[in-house]
């Protein structure tokens, strides 16, 4: 009895871990599920009732044709996200070591200015810029919905960024510099490999949250659809059982991208570890 | 060490003295200012300058239109008419968001602990597995939350089965389904913050711990929490801010009766278009959160934070 209780006590931890994780996969699991589901109408009632999943490969193998608009606004998300990410990313890249490398005048006001993105919801970005581009009678379109993806994924590369520059052994650089190395070349060759996985989630970051935004693309977005855009507007109606599989296909993907990265990462620092 | 650099290469004809990269003592003065300069533009005019327009906005006579312009009329009335009018939902707001960011507390931080102190080799595995769902889109999910709340779904079918539902009563539409998709959608935002500052507890403490006869329950209150507060401040900021703000799950996994503040302010903006009043609102959330973070900031009394 007392080693069943010692038992427990190691574990139970774990063991809530494992049930609060089950509870974030979930809907991920359902939305799999569904996408192997052959609904009764064309629409995805999103109701599983007693009559069970209907398999079928065929919101798969038809996977643009569940609604006109579904594929080229997935275009468009991707567009966006591609563009909003690589600007964010210079720009943010470029303060976190403005902010990690310098003591300058107003650095302070520069932190402040960074966090507060992050502490605003959304809804109040959202508005505000709308008020910006009403008053200033800029047309919403596809360039204003990039300059407001821009604007609230700078603050997630500075974070990102700025984590991994401060974790450095500034001695590697030293060395660098003590072997010769000018500055260029240091940057080159020293830093700017050593923070690139700070960079790249940085982009993988601001490319997932533009990708999925919705409250603030709606307010700036005029005549464009992103994919959140159509999913919100297909709800009223009834969503395309396709778009099930587009979220299964963006979720593989973008797991197998992470996982790679990771094992990479934990075989070169094991490899690190051992030499 | 820069000392050791120095007198080895002492007398050398190529010498140069040790550089100070790092503390950028040989760089020029402006180099910050330019780095900062193209991001820093971006930020002022498309984020500072918009919420100054937007507070401008709140004191323009609702009498004008988009079409025929707004006129400053000073008109601090548009605040009392939209708080007045909407006092039930700003309220809602501030308890669903609480009882969401609570919620995300008491169940992220055994996950948090598990991956920090007890994964091991599954850390990775465990951390992707967190950070899994914003792969897949937050609308989406919500809708698949729907599914599984949903009248006919297999949680009412099971939760029917015992004394405590009748054939009548339901999940989905009511205040607990939108806390339960505010509290799944911000979780990851919960243990991200907790995991960073649990992973840097050193183990040693706690087996100190231990070694004084510290009962486990003890050593948590008296060693883990204390050392773990930056991540628990961070991580309550990060649900409570965007749950607060949130009508996505309102509007998808609630009823006319459970509307928060952003489905108001979403609705007016943009269906019914009383931009002074929407500005007060929007304004007056901001506002609200601002004071309620730096309220618990100071209490909590991290300044990690910034």
């Amino acid at each position: 009895m007392r080693r069943f209780r010692r038992w427990v006590a190691d574990r139970w931890v774990m063991g809530v871990g494992l049930v609060v994780l089950a509870y974030l996969a979930l809907p991920i699991a359902v939305i799999a599920l569904l996408s192997f589901n052959q609904p009764s109408s064309n629409k995805t009632t999103y109701l599983l009732d007693d009559s069970g999943v209907h398999w079928t490969l065929n919101n798969w193998a038809n996977i643009c044709s569940g609604a006109d608009d579904m594929c080229g606004s997935l275009g468009v998300s991707l567009r966006i996200g591609a563009i909003a990410t690589v600007i964010a990313t210079i720009l943010g890249t470029l303060i976190a070591f403005a902010l990690v490398r310098h003591r300058f005048l107003g650095r302070s006001a520069v932190n402040v200015l960074i966090f507060l993105p992050m502490a605003t919801p959304e809804i109040v970005m959202g508005s505000s810029l709308l008020t910006l581009f009403l008053g200033t009678g800029v047309d919403p379109g596809l360039p204003t919905i990039v300059i407001a993806h821009v604007m609230f994924c700078v603050s997630f590369v500075v974070v990102t960024v700025k984590a991994r520059l401060a974790g450095l052994d500034p001695r590697l650089q030293e060395a660098a510099m003590d072997l010769y190395a000018g500055p260029w070349a240091t940057f080159r060759r020293v830093t700017l490999p050593l923070v690139m996985p700070g960079i790249v989630s940085a982009a993988l970051l601001s490319f997932s949250l533009s990708f999925d935004d919705y409250i603030i693309t709606t307010f700036n977005s005029g005549p464009v659809r992103t994919f959140p855009l159509f999913v919100w507007g297909a709800n009223q109606r009834g969503i395309p059982p396709q778009v099930n599989a587009i979220a299964t296909a963006m979720f593989a993907v973008a797991f197998v991208i992470v996982a790679v990265g990771q094992l990479r990462n934990a075989r070169r620092s094991r490899r690190a570890a051992t030499s | 060490m820069t000392a050791v650099i120095t007198t080895t290469s002492e007398g050398g004809p190529t010498y140069k003295p040790a550089a100070e990269p790092v503390a950028g003592a040989k760089r020029r003065w402006w180099v910050p200012y330019l780095q900062l300069f193209p991001g820093g533009l971006w930020l002022v005019i498309f984020f500072a300058i918009p919420i100054a327009m937007l507070a401008q906005s709140t004191l323009w006579d609702p009498a004008g239109s988009l079409e025929n312009g707004y006129e400053l009329t000073w008109r601090w009335q548009n605040f009392t008419d939209g708080i007045s009018t909407y006092s039930d939902q700003f309220v809602r707001s501030l308890a669903y968001s609480l009882i969401a960011t609570v919620a995300c507390l008491v169940i992220g931080y055994p996950l948090a602990y598990a991956i920090a102190l007890k994964a091991g080799r599954w850390r990775n595995l465990m951390l992707i597995a967190v950070i899994a769902p914003f792969f897949t889109s937050f609308l989406v999910r919500t809708l698949a939350w729907k599914t599984i709340l949903s009248d006919q779904g297999w949680v009412m079918d099971a939760l029917r089965l015992t004394p405590f539902f009748g054939p009548d009563d339901r999940l989905l539409a009511t205040p607990f389904a939108v806390i339960a998709g505010l509290t799944y959608n911000f979780l990851p935002f919960m243990v991200l913050p907790l995991y960073a500052s649990l992973g840097k507890l050193d183990p040693r403490l706690l087996e100190a711990a231990g070694d004084l006869y510290a009962h486990p329950i003890k050593s948590f209150f008296r060693v883990t929490l204390p050392l773990s507060m930056p991540g628990v401040v961070a991580g309550t900021l990060m649900t409570f801010i965007p749950a607060a703000g949130d009508y996505i799950n309102a509007e998808l996994l609630g009823s006319p009766s459970t509307t928060m503040i952003g489905n108001v302010i979403q609705s007016q903006y943009l269906r019914v278009g009383d931009i002074p009043v929407a500005a007060a609102l929007s304004f007056t959330l901001m506002a609200g959160i601002l004071v309620l973070v730096g309220l618990y900031v100071a209490i909590s009394g991290t300044d990690e934070v910034v």
